[in-house]
């Protein structure tokens, strides 16, 4: 579950936006429109005004750091402070890589030689370790090829069914139309539904 | 002092015949540095000049107040300095007051314990004693505050996606930045680090020279220096240290977020 009350950030806002468990929301909009500003700020990445609250409370009263666990969000460019895979990883042997079509020995694997398709795989992963309760994914099938587009949309459906709340950043209306429930447009700052999925 | 050797103007002209040579030789060569050299040289010999004139009337005045000004002037230029060189700074008034705060508060500790402790001069505050002692550590405090505070911004301005990455899965401001911390802390320690390893072997110090030049017993010279190394270390280490935390604490915010729109490039 995932409540947002009047969050605003620069030019974007007052959203007002509300998912319950395993609902899934598609945001698409012109490229500058404010898309990734919108989902960094529900993560508290940057200075941003609202009241937002998931089923383990309330933004405002825990921590940032707790609130970024239990709000999980998957960055376009997925960022790297560590030589190998699995010094990103709380626990490496516990990641579901076979779901992701990733072999054993990518947790050995140098970061500086993955492909952009293996990044993105492998940060969703990590990102799945703290058990979040909303994933908020920008673009995130981007740099991946057909079929790990659809095994990753298939990751995403078992966290829906788990009831993980999903905001989808997506360009594709047809990859919006086969997982969100509802989907937004925006322009201008707002937030606005569309007509149909 | 009897084996003091008084130089006369004309022994320093012919000291700068080589340095004349090789400004000659880059305008041959086209260096493009002529200019810089040639303004560098100028410049030195008018604030020594004007230094010593300076440092002359005060020890005569013998004025707390005076040697308290000239103190504060001093660490006014070292936190411009400072300042100046970070290719990119914190914005507004903390841009000066990070590194110029962090530098004087080590160097004015450190300082004031030597006198008051170690070289106990009557009255403690006796310019010959306060000012070349605080020019020495706050020249080195400067250049260290000055590396770590110009690394630490780089650092958190181009791993910008890799710390934001730790914070998103869930890690404080502190774990973010620890790798960057470090790096920077590193750097502004390594100056000392390097001066007192290479201390004796490569480099005679400019100040145990000019003691021994003017006769005073080496050991005495050594004992000196000494003293002076641990001062320079230790006030360079405690800047670096404060400037760093602080410069890294006033680069996020309470909600662990990495506020890069507090820094700016300098417009070079």
């Amino acid at each position: 579950m995932l409540e947002i009350k009047a969050l605003t950030r620069l030019h974007i806002g007052p959203v007002n936006l509300s998912l319950a468990d395993g609902e899934v929301i598609a945001i698409s909009g012109p490229s500058g429109s404010g898309k990734s500003v919108l989902l960094r700020a529900i993560a508290d990445l940057d200075p941003n005004e609202g009241s937002l609250r998931t089923q383990s409370g309330a933004r405002a009263g825990m921590p940032a750091p707790d609130w970024r666990r239990k709000v999980a969000y998957l960055p376009a460019e997925s960022g790297w402070w560590a030589d190998i895979v699995s010094e990103h990883f709380t626990a490496p042997a516990k990641a579901d890589l076979t779901s992701l079509d990733l072999p054993d020995e990518a947790m050995g694997w140098e970061v500086a030689r993955l492909s952009s398709g293996e990044r993105q795989r492998l940060a969703f992963l990590r990102l799945l370790e703290h058990a979040p309760d909303v994933l908020l994914l920008d673009e995130p099938t981007a740099p991946l090829d057909a079929d790990n587009t659809a095994l990753f949309e298939a990751r995403i459906k078992r966290c829906i069914s788990a009831g993980v709340s999903v905001i989808i950043v997506t360009h594709d209306p047809a990859q919006a139309a086969r997982i969100a429930d509802r989907h937004y447009v925006l322009a201008d700052g707002q937030l606005a539904e569309a007509a149909h999925v | 002092m009897s084996e003091y050797v008084q130089l006369s103007y004309f022994d320093i002209a012919l000291a700068s015949v080589f340095l004349l040579l090789s400004g000659v030789v880059a305008l041959w060569l086209q260096l493009g540095i002529t200019r810089n050299l040639a303004f560098a040289t100028v410049r030195m010999v008018v604030q020594l000049l004007l230094v010593g004139l300076l440092l002359k009337s005060l020890f005569a005045i013998q004025s707390p107040w005076l040697t308290l000004l000239v103190a504060l002037f001093m660490a006014g230029f070292a936190a411009r300095e400072i300042w100046a060189r970070q290719e990119r700074r914190l914005k507004g008034w903390r841009g000066l007051a990070m590194g110029g705060g962090a530098m004087g508060a080590s160097v004015g500790v450190v300082a004031l314990m030597a006198l008051a402790l170690i070289v106990q001069p009557d009255p403690w505050w006796h310019p010959r004693f306060a000012l070349p002692l605080l020019g020495m550590i706050m020249g080195n405090a400067m250049t260290g505050v000055s590396l770590s505070l110009d690394t630490l911004h780089t650092a958190l301005n181009r791993e910008q996606r890799a710390i934001e990455a730790q914070l998103l899965l869930g890690a404080n401001k502190w774990q973010a930045m620890r790798p960057f911390i470090r790096q920077a802390m590193r750097a502004g320690f390594m100056p000392s680090i390097n001066a007192m390893a290479a201390i004796g072997l490569v480099s005679l110090p400019g100040m145990m020279t000019g003691q021994i030049l003017s006769g005073v017993d080496p050991n005495e010279a050594v004992k000196y220096q000494l003293m002076v190394m641990f001062l320079i270390a230790g006030a360079t280490g405690m800047a670096v240290i404060l400037a760093t935390l602080g410069s890294a604490n006033a680069l996020t915010d309470a909600r662990d977020r990495l506020r890069l729109d507090r820094l700016r490039k300098s417009p070079k």
